[in-house]
């Protein structure tokens, strides 16, 4: 399964590579470029923040060994993201980057998210877990409920008018963080109540 | 300017009256022929205009990508809704301007009738949308100040306002509250008088498609896109400065001269640069979109980071 789930993240970008070739990424293809592979950052990042209540809630266990892997991959568009804007807008203009960064506040958000999921990368490995150790790992990949929001906020941000899409993703995104504080909530009142049945 | 008045006018330059229903016999075979091939709108010609009245070194955008790049929400949010949905579903004849406001002779007049007294021309000019990225435009039309002196504007007439079509059923972009509809733009007098304010029916030599505005669309090449407003209804001269659409939508975003600024910065995007259609490369914006040696006279001693 693992490998067919990687197979299938791959097509968004086969996807986009075939528009390039064949001359199909429309009138602004920088814009084209940039605005799908944003999408599916966020996109796979909504997707890898799924798994666990999925999981709990489907009793599918087998699901959560796709976590890392989903995750990498938001990391992935994300990277290449970035690197289009960098790269096709910017011309790698670093100057622009940076005043880009500081004065838009939108790129600013981006930007930071983008940073923030680096180390949850590079942290990604067997090797890293055990060398940070679990409890320590798990504080680390938290950031993640920060990095989602930020993400939603920075394409919410951007667009002009029609809100309908960046609504669609910050309910997703509330659905996905509201279960887990909902379980969390039910866990401490569990562990106040230690009569209470537990489940 | 050279505007008849109708003392200028002869008798024999009063059409017979056969002849002008003729005109309009014409007129509706051709609309309804232009219905018929299931043409994209706009690809009627439009002929008997004066070429290249004003020109640039600039290369025009290709037909194609200027007719498919879009922000018409009227139409749809994406930039490529308009190209695909108006053309099949907006009809734009009959079509009538209303002229009302501080001005001896308010009245609606047939798009046709605004237009026919005045020689059409033809004019490359650049359009630079304020997301970052631009076109260069073959427009036809008529200069605004004939046509807008022609209702006589009182010395009230500060602002004129600009408002677009509403009808949700010809314009199903506006079934949602994405803008305040009906779409109002505006400009000052001396703006709205000033010879490089065009009135335009037509671009690449033809009618202007639906996505494009029409049938009748203004272009004020020296302002940020949004402030040539698409399909016109009516225009009205005013003695306070009008609240445009986008100013409604975002205060701070959106002012109400909107002019070309490289110096200005907007909230979201650069305004130091643009991507020109069909260019990889980022290139320079110009101030006034290269045409302050005409335009910055009407500006001088305002602050233009407070007057945005």
């Amino acid at each position: 399964m693992k490998r067919a789930v990687f197979a299938l993240c791959l097509l968004p970008l086969a996807w986009l590579v075939g528009r390039a070739v064949f001359g199909e990424l429309g009138v602004n293809p920088v814009e084209t470029v940039n605005r799908f592979l944003g999408d599916w950052a966020l996109r796979f990042l909504l997707i890898a923040l799924a798994v666990t209540p999925l999981r709990k809630v489907s009793g599918w266990s087998a699901v959560a060994r796709l976590r890392r892997m989903l995750g990498l991959y938001a990391f992935f568009y994300a990277g290449l993201h970035v690197g289009s804007y960098l790269g096709l807008d910017l011309f790698f203009d670093w100057h622009i980057l940076w005043k880009d960064v500081l004065k838009r506040r939108y790129i600013t958000l981006g930007m930071i998210a983008f940073v923030l999921l680096v180390p949850l990368a590079a942290t990604s490995t067997n090797a890293m877990i055990k060398r940070l150790g679990g409890r320590r790992w798990r504080n680390l990949h938290r950031l993640v409920y920060l990095i989602a929001p930020v993400a939603v906020i920075h394409y919410w941000m951007m667009i002009k008018a029609d809100f309908r899409l960046p609504m669609l993703h910050a309910a997703v995104l509330a659905v996905l963080l509201g279960y887990r504080l909902a379980a969390w909530a039910m866990e401490r009142r569990g562990q106040r109540a230690p009569l209470a049945s537990r489940r | 300017m050279l505007i008849r008045t109708a003392a200028d006018l002869a008798d024999h330059d009063v059409t017979d009256e056969r002849l002008y229903l003729d005109r309009r016999r014409f007129l509706a075979a051709g609309a309804a022929t232009a219905v018929l091939a299931a043409g994209p709108a706009g690809a009627v010609p439009v002929s008997g205009y004066t070429p290249n009245a004003v020109t640039l070194d600039d290369k025009p955008t290709p037909f194609e990508a200027a007719t498919a790049y879009n922000n018409f929400y009227e139409f749809g949010a994406d930039k490529e809704d308009p190209g695909k949905t108006a053309p099949g579903i907006f009809r734009t004849t009959p079509w009538s301007v209303t002229v009302e406001g501080a001005c001896a002779k308010p009245g609606t007049v047939a798009v046709e009738d605004l237009i026919k007294p005045h020689r059409l021309e033809e004019r490359l000019t650049r359009l630079r949308c304020v997301e970052g990225w631009s076109m260069v435009i073959p427009w036809i039309g008529v200069p605004l100040a004939g046509i807008l002196q022609r209702f006589e504007p009182t010395s009230q007439a500060k602002f004129v306002a600009f408002t677009t079509l509403y009808d949700p059923t010809r314009m199903p972009g506006q079934k949602r509250p994405i803008l305040d509809w009906p779409y109002v733009e505006g400009l000052r007098i001396d703006e709205a008088m000033h010879p490089l304010t065009l009135l335009a029916v037509g671009c690449y030599g033809r009618e202007l498609p639906a996505q494009n505005g029409a049938p009748l669309r203004l272009v004020v090449p020296w302002k940020y896109g949004f402030k040539s407003i698409k399909s016109i209804v009516a225009i009205s001269f005013v003695a306070d400065m009008p609240v445009s659409s986008w100013m409604k939508a975002a205060p701070r975003e959106y002012g109400f001269y909107s002019n070309v600024n490289p110096e200005v910065d907007h909230p979201r995007w650069s305004q130091a640069s643009e991507r020109r259609i069909g260019e990889f490369r980022r290139r320079q914006t110009l101030p006034f979109n290269g045409y302050a040696d005409q335009v910055a006279s009407l500006y001088q001693g305002m602050d233009l980071k407070k007057w945005f």
